[in-house]
């Protein structure tokens, strides 16, 4: 029997596993919607497209399967552009369908066109502009094995109209292959048993963590290779949960706010255990003065990853997974005790720690006191800056899958759509997004999907009426002039969840933060805190841009 | 240092797109880029001239072997190939210098492909080495207009063994 292309997608769909979406439907993709209205495929109705985007992505963080978004052609398509840049960065999978004019139209700046495949063209994994009807089922077969597949990431999937009205058989391809796409040859016995050998051979090793153990589900083997080594753990901000960071190991986040004492041991260790992170720029800080002592073992699926930025000595190209279970058995265990007893020293001269002030809300006591009310078992989302930056210092993760934020390419407005997201995919958990007045205007309009679709999540404003990290800089680096970071006029963000049907509460002295929290978890509402916190409380520690991470200022 | 990459690609639209966007948006700066169908219609062979240090190079080759549409990278630089390029001059060429311009032609076993009232155009293959001698022997007369394709290569066989 033959099926429009409309069903056939929605097919794929199910067959894919796919049970909830995140979209806004328009022209070009009006034959899909009248499909999904049949479907049992959950539709979330975002209010903006990039928070169809954000949520996909959020929700892919939260529950590790892929996030689905659908957008019309023209403007909805390239609404979804920030959010598929973010996931590209981020080696997020998810899944973009796009309505597109019919193919006679295309090319003839018809109304609502746009060439969506080649705007996204350096930001996805791969791409899929699909002219014939009998292609599309192959195509949603293929994009989801891609973006799911070895580094993943975003895959779209540009459908015109008349292609989703066509009729084909539908025949859902049991297997693919590609003659270009293979997954990375393995590593050869010799390079794991010399990494191993060097691993005992060290005296100052860091294994340093990142998205790629959250993402390939190593956080056991992570943890076992640590405790079996004696190894101390510093993570990325992707990597946060990947290691418990409440364990005697755990050196918290390093890099350019990361804690002192991760940052030192780092910069003095003769052995860095890379796995499943890049040496992103915010983290090495300035690349040539960076662990000038260590040797790298480098883990990481993609191998354009090995010898990006800095010099591998031993590269293991392969899953993280199941690399370290490879690995863990041969390991040869180094003698790190004089090493763990200088950077318990470290941690001891050179907490986190910041002043409290008499009367003053301090955004680092709100963290603390989320992380202790929910004795660090929610999931956290992060929009982008200084609120991000204290959560990360001040919210400890333990579990992967737990700390969801913007790491690659920042983007503000990231947080509140990522938040729907997770609470979709983990319905049962307490979430958090922990927020900054000025990114939360990025994407407020998303607080009427949360109350259309009775997402309980909680959104804790840290409010300066500042942006505060662009300011924080303009205090260091351009001598305190503050040019049009000062968000005076911010709204009344209790007025704004209210108008949105949301609960909101103002939270301005210490004593009302933990009944606050308490109430919002209790709550079967959104509800936005308004946490009025110092006006030009900074983020400390914090490496210059361009210096080396022993140059950290404050804290 | 140059580089000459063969570069074995899915044969069908958007490819050129994906593999020169990944050049331009990392800075990499494609010096020559021939590109054509091979004996099997599916698949395009593209033989990309890219400069840069060897950090560079394994960059852009683990780069390009990323791509889903790319079957395989080969840098062939250090190893024999054979290569070629083609190019067409159109050249001034007034009737009392004609004859040396044909001389010229002779020399370098190219061909002229059509005459004007006052020009010609020469068309010649061969490596790069080849192709700059011609055009700096030609450039006295002044060139009207000049096309290359850029450069294709090919990695030689194994040879005979000797007896």
């Amino acid at each position: 029997m033959k099926l429009t292309g409309a069903e056939i997608i929605v097919k794929a769909l199910e067959a894919e596993g796919v049970e909830v979406v995140f979209g806004y439907p328009g022209g070009a993709v009006l034959p899909l919607y009248d499909k999904l209205y049949d479907s049992s495929i959950r539709h979330i109705l975002v209010r903006h497209e990039q928070g169809a985007a954000h949520a996909a992505d959020g929700y892919a963080r939260a529950t590790g399967k892929p996030g689905v978004c659908i957008a019309t052609s023209g403007p909805g398509a390239t609404n979804l552009v920030t959010g598929i840049a973010n996931a590209y960065m981020d080696s997020i999978p998810i899944i973009a369908l796009t309505g597109q004019v019919a193919v006679s139209a295309i090319g003839r700046d018809s109304f609502q066109e746009a060439d969506i495949t080649g705007i996204t063209l350096p930001i996805v994994k791969h791409s899929y502009l699909v002219k014939d009807v009998r292609q599309l089922a192959p195509a949603i077969r293929s994009a989801f094995h891609i973006a799911t597949t070895g580094r993943p990431g975003p895959v779209l999937i540009d459908l015109p109209k008349d292609v989703t009205l066509a009729q084909a058989e539908f025949e859902y391809p049991p297997q693919i292959s590609f003659r270009g796409y293979r997954l990375p040859e393995k590593y050869s016995a010799t390079q794991i048993y010399q990494a191993a050998k060097a691993i005992g051979e060290s005296r100052r090793p860091v294994i340093y963590a990142g998205g790629g153990v959250v993402s390939s589900g190593a956080a056991r083997e992570l943890l076992e290779l640590a405790e079996k080594a004696q190894i101390p753990v510093t993570t990325t901000l992707l990597g946060k949960g990947a290691f418990p960071e409440t364990h005697p190991l755990s050196l918290g986040m390093l890099g350019m706010h990361g804690t002192k004492y991760a940052n030192y041991a780092v910069s003095y260790s003769d052995l860095i255990i890379a796995v499943g992170a890049r040496f992103d720029d915010r983290v090495t800080g300035r690349l040539d003065t960076f662990a000038p002592h260590a040797q790298v073992i480098h883990i990481d699926i993609d191998p354009a990853e090995i010898g990006k930025n800095v010099r591998v000595h031993y590269p293991l190209v392969g899953d993280v997974k199941e690399v370290l279970r490879d690995l863990i058995p041969r390991v040869e265990v180094p003698q790190t005790r004089e090493w763990l007893e200088q950077i318990a020293q470290w941690k001891a001269e050179h907490p986190l720690t910041y002043a409290n002030e008499e009367g003053i809300l301090k955004p680092q006591y709100v963290i603390e006191q989320i992380w202790e009310v929910t004795k660090g078992e929610a999931v956290i989302t992060t929009e982008v800056g200084q609120n991000q930056m204290w959560a990360a210092q001040y919210y400890k993760a333990i579990h992967p899958r737990t700390f969801i934020s913007s790491g690659g390419l920042g983007t503000m407005g990231f947080g509140l759509p990522a938040a729907i997201g997770a609470q979709v995919g983990r319905p049962d958990a307490v979430v958090f997004d922990i927020a900054g007045d000025g990114s939360i205007q990025m994407t407020s309009q998303e607080l009427a999907t949360a109350v259309q679709f009775r997402l309980p999540i909680n959104i804790a404003i840290l409010n300066n009426r500042y942006l505060g990290m662009v300011r924080q800089w303009q205090e260091l680096f351009h001598g305190r002039r503050y040019s049009q970071t000062d968000l005076a006029d911010t709204p009344d963000f209790v007025k704004l969840a209210e108008a949105y049907g949301a609960e909101g509460i103002r939270v301005t002295r210490a004593e009302e933060v933990r009944p606050a929290l308490e109430q919002a978890i209790a709550s079967p509402k959104p509800v936005v805190i308004d946490f009025v916190i110092a006006r030009e409380e900074n983020v400390f520690p914090m490496v210059p841009p361009g210096e080396s991470l022993t140059k950290m200022l404050g804290g | 240092m140059r580089h000459t990459l063969a570069v074995l690609v899915e044969n069908q639209p958007g490819v050129l797109t994906r593999v020169a966007g990944l050049f331009s948006r990392r800075g990499y700066n494609i010096e020559s880029l021939a590109v054509g169908q091979t004996h099997e219609p599916s698949i395009s062979r593209m033989t990309i001239v890219v400069d840069g240090d060897d950090r560079v190079i394994e960059q852009v080759t683990k780069q390009l072997d990323k791509l889903i549409d790319v079957i395989e990278v080969q840098d062939i630089t250090n190893v024999e190939y054979v290569d070629r390029e083609l190019v067409l001059i159109k050249v001034n060429a007034e009737p009392p210098v004609r004859g040396e311009i044909m001389q010229i032609v002779d020399i370098f076993r190219a061909r002229i492909v059509d005459i004007g009232q006052r020009t010609l155009i020469i068309e010649c293959t061969g490596d790069e080495g080849k192709i700059r001698a011609i055009e700096k022997s030609l450039k006295p007369f002044g060139i009207l207009e000049l096309v290359r394709t850029g450069k294709i290569a090919m990695v030689r066989g194994p040879k005979y063994e000797e007896d």
